[in-house]
């Protein structure tokens, strides 16, 4: 039993059903007389459904067929603009939109019956690009292609031109990223108009499923049960998705009266599912000749393919994070969210964050070059402290060190001497090919938890009950997808209660049974939801002490007995704790200004790269990443959330490049859609600081996306070291590299 | 057709078409879901299991061909209660998050010490190269082999 | 998985004989299958039209590394792993073993064959280049008896190749006369381990003092077949590798292959890096 588990490296949880290959995840599970589904998809981007027909030499009066025109509530999925059809009718706005649903015993035949439906289309002018949208080459979606947009408005950038010494451009994009989770998306579902709807699935978040499915079926709450099986990753990809083939699966069940399984295959996952959003940031800097920011002004897009889905919050956080960790007086940041014909563009870990962070921290090295200053010197003239506000005008209330983590940063990585050493080095030449090396760094900052009002709005909930034998249920909707929920939760509420591990149980997320606790996003779970956990239970606790069963001072059979007592005398011990905002956070939707996050996470990451010569690929040598992360809860999950992070960054910058043909990805396999394998991956040390938030469970704040955010602009700076060419977009391959270099 | 192997010390007998994949067999005949499809192109390394010695991806080997082999999947990795050294510090040091590329891993890292009872990093990251992970960034799947030949 | 399994025959001929005489019995309706880690990816994409397949997996006849003073003859069925451990391979054809270790991870490489790698005849595959440039013959049996062939005639035209509908690849072997020579094999691929080649080239000469001879250049993914650069050789033999000839080996690489755009990468790119190769090569003779 490890006395206050808060800050110790406790072994995961369900550790052992995972190693024994015992965990079940929706692919694992079966039910008698379960039927095989199978989505239909449209061939071309936009036009309208001419015709449809059945095909070959295929059985199909055993096939249960579904269209939009079997939908019994309302046909969108439920979730911002709701324009997102769960079937297309009559009219498809991108590649591989699903149209149709099949469903037999036959596993086989499924298939077989998927290749032999046609769909003809009409086809219509499709956009494929940002620039095209924004261009108006073809309005696709409302007046003019444009699903949302914001400005932030600090200060009087328009004034500012005039008395800067120095004004300094750039222009940098990013493009998509798949989020690859081993497991594919699956969900198995049992559906009758008497009963309701069951579905078991791998997701993220429950309760966005259970929203979904009120719609999609027309039914109360209580009759949609929605359970989180255990799920092979998700990263954003399980956030919104699983609403949509969860309500294909149920729309198969309810039509046939059986179970329905749809489980995609690894093509179809890439290629119908959601993507990061491609994204183009234009910087205009102006500085005194001291390197002092004077006005920042941004433009930043990003593509949300043919629906809005989530495209709306991924611009809002983008928006926040495009004028980073710095005092600047003027800011103006312009932001828009495009419509293309693409599958829709969704979540990914950063949410909109990697994408201007990499453009802002690509762009402060360049200003930082303009103005004769090293970007160390340039970072340390601008830093916000203590006092002084962001781009949004939220005041900073804690004491924030980037000086500190930029020196412990740099001298970690030994980054000054090896800049110097690799700048002599790449001089010298030995006649043949060699290998160019650089060093650079990005600083940055991540808000965690629901941007503004959200945490408000979504009234978050968690309940603690106790059982007769003494053990203490959590029961949220947070899911555990790999990144530590369970184990968190349990040294949370052990920590409270003083109670052994084994004690503590963690309800499997069931809508069912779990109350909301909001959706499992946004660097919120430990946070947010942890603070609800340790309330709920310590709820327990109180109702125990005031009823004179337990005495203040207690130790665990105590605690046992005390429970089994209150059971006998009143039936139930349960408590709930519902979210409580901090004090003096305030937040302006309509002018975007104000605390947009509860607390932020701080951090310098330093990339050492080398570029080869003969091959024009560059590598990633050595990793450090340096955080300041409010309190660290379990140093193993914590490292482990810094190094997947920087793993899956890496591959943003460097490997991972979808091929995009007529709106479709052409390279859905993972043979040509490439991310890193174990030896690929350099050694990345991550150092953790801690400086508490308050309103944290043991002073911790959200780190889930933060390392994310740091790697591309990096490693690109560092590219630049080396090779003293600026790239300004990524993924950036051998085959930008070389031509970058030999023009 | 009727096709007889062993798995996991155990004989089988199963009655399949001889193209399909052992990796479906397994999970839906024999009822041994702890092998995974990631990928269906034997890049991953989930549906690994060890065949005649040898680790192999499952997805790419037809039933056909496992008449009469030895078969180990993860299932019979631990021996009864007792986990492999590898599982413990899968557990232990972070090795596992959402644990799908789990079985797959351990299998792979089981066989490697098998091999090479004390591999340096550069062998580990060579032994592993066919098993993709993309929750961990690989550091503590490193650092769990090692811990478990240490042990 | 797309492909109808259903609708897929593999049969499990208990000798190599009888596989002959399945092949010889109807000529076309049957190919081999071996590791199958080629021909599985295409079934699982539903991308398998041919339906009947003789499993050879188990044919001992195809298994084994024969070693004599001249050659080394290597089965068909040696897989990946078999020729990485091979003592003979590793110090005279060093080429062979460094392609196998990139071939894949190790769960390929442990069911991956060399014949089956030559039959599925990607030019992206690694080891026929080092097979090239170590002047492999391929053995084909049938009813009929059976011929040697240079490998480097074996392919004629993108997947076509001299093997008849009831022939089957049994043997490789090499002449073992590389000793006292420069061997250079580089892939360069996607990423650093499972990777398909952008571009691959495998190298060997022998230096005459300080002039070249017997230089064998062979390269992968620049063109619709691996090739053996035959004019490239020609511009170099009997020259000394200065800078000049250089220069003019890779002017003349530049007309002798033919790299396109695809999902992977770029004309250019591969162009420009086959290039480099040679250049690099010709720098380790120098050195």
């Amino acid at each position: 039993m490890t006395a206050h588990p808060i800050g110790k490296p406790v072994p995961r949880k369900e550790g052992r059903k995972k190693v024994t290959g015992q965990a079940l995840y929706v692919d694992d599970l079966s039910f008698p007389d379960m039927l095989h589904g199978a989505t239909v998809r449209s061939p071309a981007a936009r036009g309208k459904i001419t015709n449809i027909s059945f095909d070959g030499d295929i059985p199909w009066d055993e096939f249960v067929i579904v269209t939009a025109k079997d939908i019994p509530g309302a046909n969108y999925v439920a979730l911002i603009l709701n324009d997102q059809p769960y079937l297309a009718d009559g009219f498809v706005n991108h590649p591989e939109e699903p149209v149709l649903l099949l469903a037999h015993k036959d596993k086989y035949l499924v298939e077989e019956a998927r290749r032999n439906v046609r769909i003809e289309i009409e086809e219509l002018p499709a956009v494929f690009s940002l620039a095209d949208s924004l261009a108006k080459k073809e309005i696709i979606w409302g007046e003019d292609n444009v699903f949302k947009k914001f400005l932030v408005d600090k200060g009087n950038v328009d004034d500012a031109w005039a008395s800067a010494d120095l004004i300094i451009e750039g222009e940098y994009e990013t493009g998509a990223q798949e989020q690859l989770y081993i497991e594919n998306n699956g969900a198995i579902a049992i559906a009758n108009p008497t009963e309701g709807v069951t579905v078991w699935g791998s997701m993220q978040c429950p309760y966005y499923v259970h929203k979904a499915l009120v719609k999609l079926f027309g039914l109360p709450d209580e009759k949609i049960r929605i359970i989180q099986t255990e799920t092979g990753g998700g990263f954003g990809g399980k956030e919104e998705y699983p609403s949509l083939i969860a309500g294909h699966a149920a729309l198969l069940a309810w039509k046939s009266g059986k179970p329905v399984k749809i489980i995609y295959d690894r093509a179809e996952d890439m290629v119908a599912t959601t993507k990061r959003h491609p994204s183009r940031t234009r910087h205009k800097t102006a500085v005194t000749k001291d390197g002092k920011l004077l006005a920042a002004e941004i433009d930043f897009v990003i593509d949300g393919g043919a629906y809005c889905t989530l495209s709306p919050v991924v611009l809002s956080r983008g928006t926040i994070h495009a004028a980073g960790p710095y005092v600047c007086p003027n800011v103006r940041i312009h932001s828009r969210a495009v419509a293309t014909n693409v599958p829709p563009h969704g979540a990914f870990r950063g949410f909109g964050a990697p994408q201007s962070i990499f453009a802002l921290e690509r762009h402060m090295d360049k200003v930082a070059h303009a103005v004769g200053l090293t970007p160390e010197e340039f970072r340390r003239h601008n830093f916000i402290h203590e006092g002084e506000t962001t781009a949004t005008s939220q005041l900073i209330r804690e004491p924030v060190d980037m000086d500190g983590l930029l020196t412990r940063a740099l001298q970690l990585s030994d980054y000054h001497a090896k800049r110097e050493r690799f700048a002599r080095e790449n001089e010298a030449s030995n006649g043949g090919f060699s290998k160019k090396r650089g060093i650079g760094f990005a600083t940055f900052m991540h808000g965690a938890g629901f941007t503004g009002s959200g945490e408000v709005y979504l009234q978050s909930v968690v309940s603690a009950e106790a059982t007769a034998e003494g053990k203490v249920r959590i029961l949220a909707a947070s899911t555990e997808i790999g990144q530590g929920t369970n184990t968190i939760f349990t040294q949370i509420a052990s920590e409270a209660l003083g109670l052994d591990f084994e004690s503590i149980e963690i309800v499997q997320p069931d809508t069912g049974r779990v109350p909301n606790s909001g959706p499992t996003v946004a660097s919120r779970t430990s946070m947010v939801v942890g603070k609800l956990v340790e309330s709920a239970v310590l709820g327990l606790k109180q109702t125990l002490v005031g009823s004179g069963l337990l005495p203040p001072e207690y130790n665990e059979p105590d605690f046992k007995k005390a429970c089994a007592e209150y059971i006998a005398k009143f039936g139930s011990l349960k408590t709930s704790s519902t979210y409580q905002p901090p004090p003096n956070v305030h937040w302006d939707d309509e002018k975007y200004q104000g605390d947009a996050y509860g607390a932020y996470a701080w951090a310098v990451y330093v990339a050492e790269v080398s570029f080869d010569e003969l091959t024009y690929e560059a590598r990633v040598e050595d990793f450090v990443a340096m955080q300041e992360v409010g309190r660290v809860l379990n140093p193993v999950l914590a490292a482990g959330q810094i190094e997947g992070g920087v793993a899956q960054a890496i591959g943003f910058t460097l490997f991972e490049n979808v091929v995009w043909k007529d709106g479709r990805m052409a390279n859905n396999q993972m043979t040509n859609y490439i991310i890193p394998t174990p030896a690929d991956i350099p050694p990345i040390r991550v150092f953790f600081e801690e400086n508490p938030y308050a309103y944290g469970p043991g002073g911790a704040k959200g780190i889930g996306e933060l390392p994310m955010d740091g790697a591309a602009p990096a490693i690109l700076n560092a590219i630049e070291n080396a090779t003293g060419i600026s790239f300004n977009q990524i993924p950036l391959m051998p085959e930008g590299l070389m031509k970058g270099m030999v023009g | 057709m009727l096709i007889t192997f062993n798995v996991n010390n155990e004989s089988r007998t199963v009655d399949v078409f001889p193209m399909a994949r052992l990796l479906d067999v397994l999970r839906e005949q024999l009822h041994l879901t702890g092998t995974k499809e990631g990928c269906g192109e034997g890049e991953c390394g989930a549906c690994t299991v060890v065949l005649d010695g040898r680790i192999v991806n499952s997805c790419l080997v037809p039933v056909a061909q496992v008449d009469g082999s030895e078969i180990t999947t993860i299932e019979g990795v631990a021996h009864q209660d007792q986990l492999h050294a590898v599982q413990q510090a899968f557990i232990d040091h972070g090795g596992a998050q959402c644990g799908i590329c789990t079985p797959g891993m351990v299998l792979a890292a089981v066989d490697l010490l098998n091999r090479n009872p004390e591999p340096s990093e550069a062998e580990i990251r060579n032994g592993l190269a066919g098993n993709l992970c993309r929750c961990t960034g690989y550091m503590k799947i490193f650092e769990s082999v090692v811990r478990a030949y240490q042990k | 998985m797309r492909a109808f399994v259903p609708n897929y025959q593999l049969t499990t001929p208990p000798s190599l004989a009888d596989a002959l005489a399945l092949l010889n019995r109807e000529p076309g309706v049957w190919k081999p299958f071996a590791g199958g880690t080629d021909l599985m990816v295409l079934l699982e994409a539903g991308k398998l039209p041919h339906l009947n397949y003789i499993n050879i997996w188990g044919l001992q006849e195809l298994r084994g590394i024969d070693v004599t003073d001249s050659h080394i003859t290597l089965g068909a069925l040696t897989t990946y792993t078999d020729v990485q451990s091979h003592p003979v391979l590793q110090s005279e054809f060093p080429m062979l073993c460094q392609a196998a270790s990139e071939t894949g991870g190790l769960a390929i490489q442990n069911r991956g064959t060399l014949g089956g790698n030559i039959v599925n005849a990607s030019p992206a595959a690694d080891s026929p280049p080092a097979l090239l440039a170590y002047d492999a013959e391929i053995e084909l049996i049938s009813t009929d008896g059976s011929r040697w062939l240079a490998y480097n005639r074996f392919h004629t035209g993108y997947k076509q190749m001299l093997i008849g509908p009831n022939e089957l690849l049994s043997r490789v072997r090499m002449p073992r006369n590389t000793r006292g020579a420069g061997h250079y094999y580089r892939k360069v691929g996607t990423r650093k381990a499972q990777a398909i080649s952008k571009v691959c080239l495998a190298a060997l000469a022998k230096l005459d003092d300080d002039q070249i001879s017997d230089i064998r250049i062979a390269l992968g993914s620049v063109a619709p077949i691996v090739v053996r650069c035959v004019q490239t050789e020609d511009a170099l033999r009997g020259q000394t590798p200065d800078a000049g000839t250089i220069n003019s080996a890779c002017a003349r690489l530049s007309q002798e292959i033919s790299p396109i755009d695809d999902i992977r990468s770029t004309a250019d790119y591969r162009l420009q890096v086959a290039r480099n190769l040679l250049t690099d090569f010709l720098l380790t003779l120098r050195a």
